[in-house]
């Protein structure tokens, strides 16, 4: 019987392709709409992560305690061998360290006396060892404004607003005032190599950044690092791998007393973030489920209008002797096919969409211009497995659901009225 | 009752003979600890919560006003100036071949991340020109018998709004130091030791200085060749100097 139907199905276009046609762009906005929402909350976790949370961070006790006042003084030391060791005992991770550091930038005049100076926030990132994760991360190639990355040691890159505040261009020389990590006065030589544009205002105002050797110098941080960032390797953070992560961490890295022994935390944990996550999940979820309602409303008087628009097909069949009972389940087999034909082309082109989007993302950073927070300027698309059955819902049940209300109606007609029916 | 009182006076006369005023007391503990000029060469060691560092040092001070310190060691420090002119002072960092100028508040910053600011390291003040005192009563430090004076500073800019000095009896050299906030919260310890006499004067050549307010057990400042009176050359004190 099924065949019989898909092949009805198929021939007769006057039946299905409407039907169909409703059920793929039904099923394809509401794919394409989950996929967009799971790519915003995925952009915003990521931008906190790649700049400042990572998946997971790692430092000591007490500087996770200080955390607001980067407390270098409390960083982790001999970092290379815990580098090491994560690296083998946590394969699925990518790591990185980094340096927090506060100070003043001081701009000289030609005399070298004090032209202008300003308060900076500044991030000691791997730059010039050849890996370009951390480069990737902070997105630092389309960020420049003005100049180049650093290609060498005692170089550095201001953001655009800070260098045009203290009328510094690049090639210029300025000095970095800051504290060391035993907490003498650290002063240090940069030429700046170029300016950037976070797209974020917090950033913005006053950010430096540095390669990591340079500030290690710079603070006398020797082998030392304030935080050791980590990043699950397909770079989406998925809480059940981070949570297992964190577990075998801290079986590995038993608690102890010592104030300076390394501690995880979660960027769930980290900045309010979990309750961020939470709140823009909810609010996901919640736009969704309007989203597919409102589907599933469109989709389920589709399934009526189909089951009205064949009313005299119905009497015609039941007036050559076709039982009540078979006319129903071949209609609900029939909008059973119609839901599942439409919900595979439809999730497949609204798939295909989001795929496109996630790779190339869309850009709105000229509607974000003026953003105090730090949100993402390009957003992207983020296909999870759920996104694979989600179009199912409004598409195959909501149709199904509309054909068998209106097909009820079949069992009301009555026989001996059929041909005056027809007649008419 | 006249027979009591008459004696009764007496003796109040002549044990008020015997006893300093807290005002004489603190004039000779400044002509021990302070001096027109000075010259000293110094070791500060600093006991941090992770480590222990030694900075070596040579300082030239005249008066109150001037002072210029330069650092002889570790290699990091090596080369970085210091000079203090009334209540500003300019640090040259030869690493970036530049002066830079702090005042304020920044003095009481502290010095190479030891227990001692700016101000403690840099100036020599004489006690009586900033506070008044009183004697707080009589302690044993270790085997030696001290006044326990109280300092209160005459004018608000002061860094330590408060002090409460142990003064050795014999030598007025005083043995412990607390430094107060006008808050009259406890900002610094001091106590000091290795008392040696030089041209004249009782001289204590170890202070260990506690900022209770930083982790860490301190700062041992330890002067190693130190010369009072001496005569040091104007140019010293100026600028120029910093980036000879």
């Amino acid at each position: 019987m099924i065949r019989f139907l898909l092949k009805g199905i198929l021939r007769d276009k006057q039946r299905s392709l409407l039907p169909v046609v409703i059920v793929i762009i039904g099923v394809m906005l509401t794919v394409f709409m989950y996929c967009w929402l799971s790519g915003i909350l995925n952009d915003s976790i990521e931008l906190n992560a790649r700049f400042n949370a990572g998946h997971v961070k790692i430092m000591t006790a007490s500087y996770a305690k200080n955390i607001d006042q980067t407390p270098n003084d409390l960083a982790l030391i001999g970092v290379d061998t815990m580098m090491t060791r994560l690296r083998k005992d946590f394969p699925e991770m990518n790591w990185a360290q980094r340096i927090h550091f506060g100070g003043l930038i001081d701009a000289p005049d030609s005399k070298g006396e004090t032209r202008t100076q300003g308060p900076a926030v500044g991030f000691g990132i791997d730059l010039l060892s050849g890996d370009r994760s951390e480069i990737e991360r902070f997105n630092l190639e389309k960020s420049i404004r003005r100049g180049k990355l650093p290609a060498h040691s005692r170089e550095i890159l201001m953001s655009e607003e800070f260098s045009q505040k203290l009328k510094v261009n690049p090639g210029d020389t300025i000095t970095l005032i800051g504290s060391t990590m035993n907490g003498s006065m650290a002063m240090y030589n940069y030429t700046v190599s170029g300016t950037i544009v976070f797209g974020t205002g917090p950033m913005d105002h006053g950010s430096v950044i540095v390669d990591i050797e340079d500030i290690r110098n710079a603070l006398d941080m020797n082998n030392a690092a304030g935080e050791i960032l980590g990043y699950l390797k397909d770079n989406y953070y998925n809480e059940k791998r981070i949570n297992n992560m964190v577990t075998r961490f801290n079986t590995l890295y038993p608690h102890s007393d010592d104030e300076y022994a390394p501690v995880i935390v979660t960027l769930r944990e980290q900045n309010s973030l979990g309750k961020m996550m939470d709140q823009i999940k909810g609010l996901g979820a919640f736009a969704v489920f309007i989203f597919v309602l409102s589907m599933s409303l469109v989709l389920w008087n589709a399934g009526l209008l189909g089951g009205l628009r064949r009313y005299n097909e119905f009497g015609i069949r039941l007036a050559i002797g076709e039982d009540y009972s078979h006319i129903y389940t071949s209609m609900i087999y029939e909008s059973v096919l119609i839901g599942i034909i439409g919900s595979v082309i439809g999730s497949s082109i609204g798939l295909l969409g989001s795929l496109y989007l996630q790779r190339h993302g869309l850009d709105l950073s000229n509607m974000m211009k003026n953003a105090t927070i730090m949100m993402p300027t390009v957003f992207h698309t983020r296909i999870t497995s759920f996104a694979f059955f989600i179009g199912f819902i409004p598409g195959l049940l909501s149709t199904v659901t509309g054909t068998m209300l209106s097909g009820i109606g079949i069992y009301k007609r009555k026989t001996a009225q059929l041909f005056k029916e027809l007649e008419a | 009752m006249k027979k009591l009182i008459i004696p009764l006076l007496m003796a109040c006369v002549t044990l008020t003979a015997q006893t300093p005023q807290a005002r004489e007391i603190i004039e000779k503990v400044d002509k021990n600890m302070s001096a027109d000029s000075r010259v000293f060469t110094s070791r500060m060691i600093i006991h941090n919560p992770r480590n222990t560092r030694t900075v070596e040092s040579k300082s030239w001070s005249l008066g109150e006003k001037k002072s210029y310190t330069e650092y002889l060691s570790p290699a990091r420090e090596q080369g970085t100036k210091m000079l203090k002119l009334e209540d500003q002072l300019w640090i040259f960092s030869p690493a970036t071949d530049r002066i830079l100028q702090i005042s304020g508040h920044m003095l009481r910053q502290s010095v190479m991340g030891s227990d001692l600011s700016y101000e403690d390291m840099m100036e020599d003040p004489h006690l009586l020109n900033h506070y008044a005192g009183k004697i707080d009563g009589e302690e044993k430090i270790g085997d030696r018998n001290c006044w326990v004076i109280s300092l209160m500073a005459n004018s608000a800019d002061i860094a330590y709004q408060t002090q409460k000095l142990w003064i050795d009896k014999e030598r007025f050299i005083p043995l412990k130091k607390e430094l107060f906030a006008k808050s009259g919260v406890l900002l610094k310890r001091m106590e000091l030791s290795d008392v040696i006499q030089i041209q004249g004067r009782w001289y204590p050549k170890k202070i260990r200085f506690k900022d209770v307010l930083k982790e860490g057990e301190g700062t041992d400042f330890e002067m190693t060749d130190i010369e009072f009176n001496t005569k040091i050359p104007d140019y010293i004190f100026s600028k120029a100097s910093l980036k000879k």
